[in-house]
């Protein structure tokens, strides 16, 4: 069964739902977003990624319209919504403390924001039983909100801000204050809801897990700036910049000045003496150029005997082991100091594991394992 | 043991200051009055049994009797009720701007809100019939300004007295209310706006009803002493200012009639029992919903 793969950012003729065009918000003298331009699109899964202090809950806080852009514009499904305040946006928001009613019941929670638009009690009542079994809820419906679970709290904040059926749902941290097993349910339970709905979703975190886990793309944000828009698997993959492929899991850089060695191979000199690496790229660099090879520890093997037909081969000395059950992740000291991290799935028992602190080891990885990016 | 002692101690206290007073007073109110030092009869030199086969209810019919006492009652609750909603319409702007005032202005705000209690609360009513007088402050600057022609009657009147209890009252109105809209979560009103409320929409689903709690313990703290108030009327109000407080004053004072008085203060106290259980009530259910 061949089905279509949903990219419509693709589509050269796909219309988004929103547009920012060089946006910035100015505080005073700090800028916290700065002339950002980005398209979402409809029924996409949306992730802001960054660190605390990036912009990404500014940039959220003008889509829902709690703050307006300095310069610059945002639209929404063609219009500017400049100026159009929260009340009259056809988007609504789950916030981070869920910001429950407290004085109301989980029932009158979800129908607040349909009461607002209609006094057809019998719309209402459907609206709120239909969004009370969308989020398994309709036993609790009686209850106040302090006297139900952190996890059932955040399934009524994602029912009420979806009973309004809005254009767009942001959701700001939504599992931040849920343990790690209950996140990861609630993550799939969202990525659920939200093709069952076929609402954009629009969700900001700082956890690039939850992020790649949910997002069809995802926008790596630092210092008020995109750094890049893409979809998971590129951003882990093919990330643009070192500042992408550190902020996502883990990475290897070795910094050096590049060479071409062929068609669109270089060799990388990263250290004097040492034999440089051979990468493949895309992109082109100039002779000389200085650069940094990005590898990922999982695509590093690492071997107790020298190898052959390795493109890339290093030696040292295993200085730490990170056992993280499923896996184990070697930190190999270079002879230089340098430390290159390779990761193993444990496939064998670990009383079995033939490699130990201090062992002299190899670590290599091929010529297309890594990526090659610019200063 | 150590439990027992520990519950016995508020006990203890409600016994001594409010409980053995209590059945004092309400002992005199059975008495008769004398020409005696206690001026009332009898008293426990004649004998304990004897004393109690003297003891009638006869203060207490003569209350009923005399309207000047229901009418006092009345006029007290009426004026006790209009000041309460008067300091409620003043404090809660007041308390609604302090809670949203930045946080390095909020302890000045509210020392400025307590500062007056560091005078005595005498001088302060006396210094209001200073600007209330057809010579003082208030009439002055309105003459001059040019608003007025002639001198506006305020001293001695009820709303003097309304003026007086507002000025009096109102940080035991503030400070509750304070408390409650301080604990509101800012994101409430976003999350009610985000929904489709207007501000003012938001104000009164949200911020209204989440500070209800601390509206009733302001007006409780306002309402039970206001009823009672003597100083009050009695330096701002005019001799048709009726309150309890003033009556109860001069029943024992100016008559020495104890009995009567105490007659009347049983009364009063019988009165302010339903509000302050309400008042008790309300505070325990604040506290279950925080926990």
């Amino acid at each position: 069964m061949a089905e279509t793969v949903f990219a419509p950012w693709d589509v050269p003729t796909a219309e988004p739902i929103i547009r920012f065009r060089n946006v910035t918000k100015r505080f005073g003298t700090f800028v916290a977003i700065d002339d950002l331009t980005l398209d979402i699109y409809p029924q996409e899964f949306f992730a802001l990624l960054g660190p605390s202090g990036c912009g990404k809950t500014t940039m959220m806080r003008m889509l829902a319209g709690f703050e307006n852009p300095t310069e610059g514009f945002i639209e929404l499904a063609g219009k500017d919504i400049a100026g159009v305040p929260a009340n009259k946006r056809a988007v609504n928001m789950m916030f981070q403390s869920y910001a429950l009613f407290p004085h109301l019941s989980i029932w009158d929670n979800i129908a607040f924001g349909l009461r607002r638009e209609t006094s057809d009690k019998a719309a209402i009542s459907a609206r709120v039983e239909e969004m009370l079994k969308l989020t398994r809820l309709e036993k609790l419906a009686r209850r106040k909100p302090h006297q139900i679970s952190g996890g059932q709290r955040q399934r009524v904040a994602l029912a009420r801000s979806l009973a309004k059926a809005p254009k767009l749902l942001l959701l700001d941290e939504p599992l931040g204050a849920l343990d790690a097993k209950l996140r990861e349910a609630t993550q799939f339970e969202l990525m659920d809801i939200q093709e069952k709905t076929g609402t954009t979703f629009v969700i900001v975190t700082h956890d690039q897990e939850e992020a790649m886990t949910v997002a069809s793309r995802i926008a790596v944000m630092d210092e008020g700036r995109i750094m890049q828009v893409a979809t998971p698997d590129r951003i882990y993959e093919a990330p643009a910049s070192v500042y992408v492929a550190d902020f996502i899991g883990d990475v290897n850089i070795l910094t050096g000045t590049v060479t071409a060695t062929g068609a669109d191979t270089y060799a990388l000199t990263w250290k004097e003496g040492a034999a440089p690496v051979t990468a493949v790229s895309e992109t082109t660099f100039a002779e000389g150029q200085q650069a940094h090879l990005a590898v990922r520890p999982e695509k590093v093997a690492i071997h107790t005997t020298k190898p052959d037909d390795v493109d890339n081969l290093l030696e040292g000395k295993v200085l730490d082991i990170a056992y993280l059950g499923n896996l184990s992740t070697y930190h190999v000291e270079l002879p230089g100091g340098q430390i290159i991290k390779a990761q193993t799935a444990n496939t064998r028992r670990l009383s079995r594991r033939s490699i130990t602190w201090e062992d002299p080891v190899w670590v290599g990885w091929t010529k297309t394992a890594g990526v090659l990016l610019g200063a | 043991m150590r439990r027992a002692t520990l519950i016995s101690v508020p006990y203890i206290w409600l016994l001594a200051l409010f409980l053995i007073p209590f059945l004092v007073v309400f002992k005199i109110s059975l008495s008769d009055i004398a020409l005696a030092i206690p001026p009332y009869t009898p008293t426990m030199r004649d004998g304990f049994w004897n004393m109690l086969s003297q003891l009638d209810f006869e203060n207490f019919v003569f209350l009923t009797e005399d309207d000047l006492y229901w009418k006092a009652y009345l006029s007290s609750l009426q004026i006790a009720l209009i000041s309460t909603v008067l300091t409620l319409i003043v404090g809660y702007p007041m308390a609604y701007a302090m809670a949203r005032a930045p946080d390095q202005w909020r302890p000045t705000l509210l020392m400025l809100v307590i500062l007056p209690f560091w005078t005595s609360f005498l001088i302060r009513v006396y210094a209001w019939v200073g600007i209330l007088s057809n010579e003082g402050f208030l009439n002055q600057f309105l003459l001059w300004i040019g608003v007025i022609g002639e001198p506006l009657t305020i001293l001695n009147t009820n709303t003097a007295v309304y003026i007086g209890i507002v000025y009096t009252y109102l940080p035991f109105m503030i400070l509750p209310i304070y408390s409650a809209l301080d604990r509101l979560d800012g994101s409430l009103i976003e999350a009610a706006e985000d929904l489709g409320c207007s501000r003012l929409k938001a104000f009164w689903l949200v911020t209204i009803p989440l500070s209800k709690n601390g509206i009733i313990a302001g007006c409780f703290l306002v309402f039970i002493p206001a009823l009672g108030e003597f100083v009050i009327p009695s330096l701002l109000g005019g001799s048709s200012t009726l309150m309890i407080g003033k009556v109860l004053f001069e029943e024992f004072f100016s008559n020495r009639d104890w009995p009567v008085a105490s007659a009347v203060a049983v009364i009063l106290l019988l009165i302010l029992i339903v509000p302050i259980v309400l008042f008790q009530r309300n505070e325990q259910r604040q506290a279950e919903a925080e926990t």
